[in-house]
């Protein structure tokens, strides 16, 4: 039995458990006592009784269960098989998985005469829609039919167990109801149950970040050294073909880091000036009604999402400025279609709306009073600006800048298109460089073969790339909090 | 009174100012005015140049052309051995695009003998007549001996030729339809058997090689199921996290962790997300990839701090006499939040997860590691199906080589634009509407 029906009928036992519940506490308010709850309330209590501890076995059985079949699958794989590397197991384990999952979409009369070739078994599949790896062996075929019989069996298990949990525990809430029961503290006591578990999922959400990124480079680092990656100045993966046992590739992270910041910095370039001018004309010189309309316009920029931004700079930022180059220069261009400029300036336009808004905020923070001081004593508007207004919104400007800078280093959508995938290192900003992010999406979209370095060191980019935004993050925020706290 | 004559006053003339620089502050006062103007000007202009370059690229995609033929349904090609009553498979792997091809050297008063000419027809209807024919000979077989008029799509140069976006006078040799083909084009038009039609199929094809048989169909579904995901998972478990920290939580250790790691989740790289699903949900869980269900849980954790941090600010809002005057009544803490603050931050809540949504929708990086960057032809029909996403899709089609796919691709981000700003005026209008001021 699926899980999602299996879930559904605790449901509708719940659910029946709500109603017959309610009623009951109606029935029971004779009038002679004062009833400590209102009939719902008796309902829902009946309803969580039967409901949780339920769907937490559900939930736990399910995550067990999976664990279970898959140390089944390795074990049942030959000694020759599980001998070797670990991604060949791993690989093996897969094929026996989709294997396994193809021949739970097969009917009743194909599965009793079930072929012993995988060369028979393919066409069967393929006739169900199911395409499968042609690497596929025969010895994989008794495994995934025992597969799919203990993952049966187990869920059938899991499907009486929580379905009598959920009639045992509906029967002992509706057992328990009468005038006096505090039915209503019961249910607001597991709903601030359920808040506080609903707010721990930030803190959940980024120990999984942590977590899953960490062991994936420890294992990268248990095959290329650290100091190689953090110090290398190679960057050169060399792709290896499935199971050849890996040819040695090169992970120096010096070209991808530098190529990050300094596009990270053109773009800063662009945006902090037009972002911090526009904002400052935004709140100290434009008229309400024009404020009420370019605001929203200038809010426009940071609504669309950066994969335009990147199209836009591949399709026509780049080529505009090459071909502009090739007139200058009269023949060759000296800006590559693909340059830092050209993924700098686009970036930095996306980000003019996120300084402006976050410098924006910090600048009408800064109070009435030091403004009207300067003004008083003869400085003009921009004075004012400049020597008053500014200087004090410094740490707050200082903080929301970066902000951006960490925007900049993590984005990812421009880059992949504007910026070009051949690790170097220059300071021509006409030329070509790739960024950590970049690298990211290259080394794991495709086919992949798990456990090899060529795919782990995508997480110990992301783990660079994470730490590197983080303490921006938290500096940024600090000194932003601190600051707001200053004037409030 | 007397008048004062002009020459009694002794001097009317100012003293001479003192030169304070007061023009040349002024001056500066100016230009940094200027610098305010041209800096929100080279913002707009920006905006201006993409949104058109984006648009004039992109809308002539919403329209294909196709040629009407009389397609005679011959059972000599469809089914020489005529073995269909026994045989299903050979209504599937029939010979269609000769069909096509046939019905069109009769339109063109071609002499089918005549190899060489033949041979230049090849490369003007499309291959997806293949699929077009059979879709109408399985939905009714009887329609084999007859003859039935068919839209069939041109092929992607043609298309091009006939939106004039193909350069007629380069040399024949270095375009790709040749002259003959538009002499065919130039004729069928003139007998209006070849016209432009609304591109349907731009909503409703799946992945495709060939521009002109593919569309945003299976992206369509991929983007909503995965909206659907974020918004049943995102904007409960939003909405029940800021209603503890705004309401219930007290200040301590614990609350102000949660707290940092909210706004630091909001500020995370949206690709570590990406890594966090293949690693987690992929490697760990052993869910599908490809699957939208996997990009919604995804999307989910990335939208959650920013409905948190909406919620939280509609919660606060709402003014503490509300809450003082339910208590006051006999409410419980749960019943005063439940049933009074709840409903009066609603929409300042709503408001959140539109734009929070919004921002899922545009979001493309994450997808792609997770393994949606997939060519998926047929709808997906669970969310665990494999799928793609709209701007995956976008994605996908930019590296693609041909120029008919940039048209597509153009405009594919019309549409998604269009779905981003129809979300944001949503918002906006709800804010306008139901927003109280206290």
């Amino acid at each position: 039995m699926s899980f999602l029906i299996v879930f559904a009928i605790v449901l509708a036992i719940g659910l029946a458990a709500f109603v017959i519940g309610r009623q009951r506490a109606v029935a029971q308010d004779d009038g002679t006592v004062k009833a400590h709850s209102r009939p719902h309330y008796h309902g829902w209590w009946a309803f969580l009784t039967g409901v949780v501890p339920a769907v937490i076995f559900l939930a736990s059985w399910g995550v067990g269960a999976n664990a279970y079949l898959n140390s089944f699958v390795h074990s049942a794989l030959p000694a020759d098989v599980a001998d070797g590397t670990v991604a060949h197991e791993d690989l093996a384990a897969g094929l026996v998985k989709s294997l396994a999952n193809g021949l739970g979409r097969l009917d009743d009369k194909e599965r009793a005469a079930l072929p012993s070739t995988f060369a028979e078994l393919q066409p069967m599949l393929s006739a169900k829609g199911v395409a499968l790896a042609p690497d596929t062996q025969d010895y994989m075929i008794p495994i995934a039919v025992e597969a799919n019989r203990t993952s049966d069996r187990l869920s059938l298990i899991s499907a009486i167990v929580s379905i009598g949990l959920a009639l045992v525990g509906s029967v002992y809430g509706l057992s328990r109801i009468s005038p006096r029961t505090r039915a209503r503290n019961n249910v607001e006591k597991i709903m601030l149950w359920g808040l506080v578990g609903a707010s721990t999922i930030a803190i959940v959400t980024t120990i999984g970040i942590v977590l899953s990124m960490l062991f994936q480079t420890i294992a990268f680092f248990e095959k290329v050294p650290p100091m190689s990656f953090f110090f290398g100045t190679v960057w050169d993966p060399r792709f290896a073909a499935a199971g050849s046992g890996g040819a040695e590739g090169q992970f120096g992270l010096i070209p991808l880091l530098a190529g990050t910041l300094y596009i990270a910095f053109v773009a800063l370039l662009v945006a902090v000036p037009i972002g911090l001018m526009s904002a400052v004309y935004m709140s100290e010189y434009a008229a309400p009604r024009v404020r009420a309309l370019v605001k929203p316009a200038l809010e426009l920029l940071a609504g669309i999402p950066t994969i335009v931004y990147g199209i836009f700079a591949l399709v026509t930022l780049g080529p505009f400025l090459r071909d502009i180059s090739a007139a200058l220069a009269g023949g060759t261009p000296f800006i590559q279609a693909q340059s830092i400029l050209t993924a700098g300036l686009v970036m930095g336009v996306m980000l003019i709306p996120v300084v402006s808004s976050l410098s924006d905020d910090i600048i009408t923070a800064v109070p009435r009073a030091l403004r009207d001081g300067s003004l008083g004593l003869g400085a003009t508007r921009s004075e004012t600006i400049k020597r008053v207004v500014l200087p004090a919104a410094l740490p707050g400007i200082v903080g929301a800048i970066l902000l951006t800078a960490s925007r900049a280093i993590g984005e990812t959508m421009i880059v992949v298109l504007a910026a070009g995938v051949a690790a170097n290192l220059t300071l021509n900003p006409f030329e070509a460089m790739t960024t950590i992010t970049v690298k990211i999406v290259n080394q794991l979209t495709g086919d992949l073969e798990f456990n090899t370095p060529q795919t782990l060191v995508a997480f110990a980019l992301g783990i660079t790339l994470f730490a590197l935004t983080l303490v921006m993050n938290i500096v940024a925020l600090y000194i932003v909090r601190k600051y707001r706290e200053q004037y409030e | 009174m007397t008048d004062i004559s002009l020459d009694t006053l002794t001097s009317s003339t100012a003293p001479a100012r003192r030169d304070i620089g007061l023009r040349k502050r002024y001056a500066a006062e100016r230009r940094f005015r200027l610098y305010g103007v041209l800096a929100i000007a080279v913002g707009l202009a920006f905006l201006a140049i993409m949104l058109t370059s984006i648009v004039t690229k992109g809308y002539t995609a919403f329209w294909q052309t196709t040629v009407t033929l009389p397609i005679s349904f011959d059972a000599k090609i469809i089914d020489p051995d005529n073995k269909r009553a026994t045989d299903p498979d050979v209504l599937i792997t029939a010979n269609y695009p000769k069909l096509a091809e046939n019905a069109l050297i009769e339109k063109l008063g071609i002499d089918p003998k005549d190899r060489a000419t033949v041979r230049k027809l090849k490369g003007f209807l499309s291959e997806g007549s293949r699929v077009q024919l059979r879709a109408i000979v399985a939905a009714d077989p009887s329609v084999i001996g007859t003859t039935r008029n068919v839209d069939i799509l041109a092929a992607a140069n043609m298309d091009s030729a006939y939106k004039g976006q193909i350069d007629l006078s380069v040399p024949e040799s270095r375009r790709k339809v040749s002259d003959q083909q538009v002499e065919w084009m130039n004729k069928l038009k003139a007998e209006g058997a070849m016209s432009e039609h609304f591109n349907t199929g731009l909503f409703s094809f799946g992945a495709s090689s060939r521009p002109e048989s593919s569309g945003l169909g299976v992206a369509i579904i991929g983007s909503f199921f995965m909206m659907g995901i974020v918004l049943l998972l995102a904007l409960p478990i939003g909405v029940a996290a800021s209603i503890y920290l705004e309401e219930f939580a007290k200040k301590n250790r614990f609350t102000d962790l949660i707290e940092v790691n909210i706004n630091n989740l909001a500020a995370v790289p949206s690709i570590v997300f990406g890594l966090l699903g293949l690693a987690v949900f992929i490697n760990f869980l052993g869910l599908p990839r490809s699957a939208s269900f996997v990009g919604g849980l995804v999307l989910t954790l990335m939208t959650l701090p920013t409905i948190i941090i909406a919620t939280r600010a509609a919660l606060a809002a709402v003014p503490p006499s509300i809450r003082s005057a339910a208590l006051g009544l006999g409410a419980s803490k749960m019943q005063m939040v439940f049933q009074h603050v709840l409903p009066l931050a609603a929409p300042g809540i709503l408001t959140g997860t539109i734009i929070g949504l919004a921002r899922a929708l545009g979001e493309t990086a994450p997808l792609l590691l997770i393994g949606m960057v997939a060519f998926v032809a047929d709808y997906p029909k669970t969310p665990f199906d494999p799928a793609t996403a709209l701007p995956v899709q976008i994605y996908m089609w930019a590296n693609e080589a041909e120029r008919a796919f940039v048209e597509r691709m153009s405009g594919a981000i019309i549409i998604l634009l269009v779905f981003l700003m129809a979300m944001n005026i949503v918002a906006i209008v709800l804010r306008r509407r139901f927003e109280r001021r206290w």
